[in-house]
């Protein structure tokens, strides 16, 4: 930063001081711009980290992070058990479930936007899927609600409730991130790679299968694991559908929670210990984040090196 | 030439194209005889480059495009309804003006074709894959990096790498459509040279806006022409490519090919 600013005051001398002053004003202005963005991360990180503090100290990483024993105790914190595992499994499962269908589904729209359509119906379609990405996710998770849940309880003859709702409300939400995303890194394609398969005497889906998609094989990761950021910290839609309980899920059909609709459903009520835990949930959703957003680093850098 | 008849495997029968409502070519005849490189020139914007690609039809991936007329392969008009699309491109194969490898290694750039007719057999695949590239005249700088990305080599060798990959599934005409446009004079050289080694086996046809290249490798030249701007490209001269560049029979492609426009 203190070198780039040096740069420009040089560079400025020569164009006079009163351009160099406008300039350095503006400079000033997009680094305070720059420097809220960073300020709030850092703030939220540190906060985050400092209020989860105690109950890592009071409970150790063990019965925190890797226990499914969750009975918190509102009157007295401290008797109460904290393990939030039930809730990242929750949360893991959930996602798995959204990604596993919206993946095919938001790449397979993303195809047919960008290689199938002609170009009138791909702007429908297109415009479709971004009215949906601005739905609300109260509304999405009430059509849940309403449509889904009963469904579900009517053909598996449960609740309805619990994970299998939870990530068809959470397709939903990842599908316009997918399939846009995927639209763009195959549009973003070079037509001649087409063009040749093409004139191989490929079918159109030959061309798609073998050509098209293998070469956007990056691009298409890195749209599904935006979707899934999406997914994982989506709370509203899912808590009204996934039925709050405490237990561990190993059916796709029963009630359980994630770490999000936990945090949602458990704030109003904790303190003390209770509370830290539910901080430290908050932790593990940030550290979730962060993991992703390696990756996706990680990815786009072997993209341009390739 | 005279010595023995030639046949043609391709011809080419007031041939017009639009683009919706543009029309892009106008009423052009002319023949492609079997084994032998006929060259289309004319200044850019001619649709030369249009026109060669309604020899494999490659024009029919752009939406409003309409032909009217004929392209006759081996007595098939290519046009007629139901003609199989797919089975044409497999017989008339097109390298490019950019070389265009697949992202892949050079082995699987070669063996695209065949294994999209179905060829599994991986000694059948590797017999085509270095045949092929042998024929192409890439075989020798390539054949310990097979494995490698066809994308890493020069754009000579990626130009050859795409001959190769059109090799590959045995048509029997090759259109290229300004091969040697984004590459240098050595390896314009090589692929000259090349393409006079594939006239014993294949038919060709080349777009080129380089009249020495015309001159060159192409035994009869096709010369296009916009008269002017807004009309369809014409075709203006075909002929023997020795007689139409020393004793042309128009006077617009004697002004073309002494370099007075265009």
């Amino acid at each position: 930063m203190r070198a780039r600013g040096g740069e420009a005051v040089t560079g400025a001398c020569f164009k006079g001081h009163a351009f160099a002053d406008r300039e350095n004003r503006v400079k000033v202005v997009m680094l305070a711009c720059a420097s809220v963005a960073i300020l709030a991360i850092l703030l939220i990180f540190l906060f985050i980290f400092r209020e989860s503090l105690p109950s890592i100290r009071e409970l150790g990483v063990k019965n925190l992070f890797f226990s499914t024993d969750w009975r918190p105790n509102v009157a007295d914190p401290k008797a109460g058990h904290y393990g939030m595992l039930t809730f990242i499994w929750g949360t893991l499962l959930t996602t798995f479930g959204a990604m596993l269908i919206s993946t095919p589904l938001g790449i397979g729209a993303a195809v047919f936007i960008d290689q199938v359509a002609p170009d009138s119906m791909a702007r429908v379609v297109r415009r479709g899927i971004e009215l949906l990405a601005g739905i609300p996710s109260v509304v999405i998770g009430w059509f849940g609600l309403i449509l889904l849940v009963p469904a579900i309880a009517r053909v598996t003859g449960t609740s309805g409730y619990g994970v299998a709702a939870a990530s068809l409300v959470l397709v939903v939400m990842a599908l316009p991130t997918i399939t846009t995303l995927s639209a763009e890194t195959l549009k973003s394609l070079p037509a001649e790679l087409k063009e040749a398969s093409v004139a191989m005497g490929a079918t159109r889906w030959q061309t798609i299968y073998k050509v098209l998609l293998p070469s956007a094989r990056e691009g298409l990761l890195i749209a599904v694991i935006l979707g899934m950021g999406r997914a994982i910290g989506e709370t509203m839609a899912v808590q009204m559908v996934i039925g709050n309980a405490r237990a561990f899920a190993v059916s796709p059909f029963a009630r359980t929670s994630t770490l999000t609709t936990r945090i949602v459903t458990d704030t109003g009520e904790a303190s003390g210990i209770f509370r830290s835990a539910l901080f430290a949930q908050a932790l593990v959703l940030l550290l979730i984040a962060m993991v992703l957003i390696i990756l996706i680093r990680v990815i786009s850098r072997k993209r341009e090196a390739a | 030439m005279p010595e023995e008849a030639l046949e043609n495997k391709m011809v080419i029968k007031d041939l017009s194209m639009y683009y919706t409502d543009f029309k892009a070519i106008e009423d052009v005849t002319f023949d492609v005889p079997a084994r032998r490189i006929t060259a289309l020139i004319g200044p850019s914007g001619c649709g030369k480059s249009t026109l060669v690609r309604c020899l494999n039809r490659m024009n029919d991936l752009i939406e409003g495009v309409r032909v009217e007329g004929e392209v006759v392969l081996d007595s098939e008009n290519v046009y007629q309804q139901g003609f199989d699309t797919i089975g044409l491109r497999r017989r008339v194969g097109m390298v490019f003006q950019r070389p265009n490898p697949f992202p892949k290694s050079i082995y699987e750039n070669v063996a695209y074709g065949p294994k999209l007719v179905g060829i599994k057999d991986k000694e059948e695949l590797d017999f085509i894959v270095e045949d092929s590239l042998k024929k192409a005249a890439l075989w020798h700088e390539v054949k310990t990096i097979l494995r490698e990305s066809g994308q890493n080599l020069s754009g000579g060798q990626q130009q050859r790498l795409c001959i190769a990959r059109v090799i590959a599934v045995q048509p029997e005409v090759i259109l290229f459509d300004e091969p040697c446009s984004a590459i240098d004079p050595v390896a314009t050289q090589l692929i000259e040279d090349l393409m006079a080694e594939l006239k014993e086996n294949f038919t060709m046809v080349i777009v080129t806006h380089n009249m020495q290249q015309a001159a060159r490798v192409s035994d009869f030249t096709a010369f296009m022409l916009v008269q002017e701007q807004g009309q369809p490209g014409r075709l203006i001269e075909y002929g023997d490519t020795n007689t139409m560049f020393t004793n042309p029979s128009d006077e617009r492609t004697e002004r073309y090919i002494t370099g007075r426009f265009g």
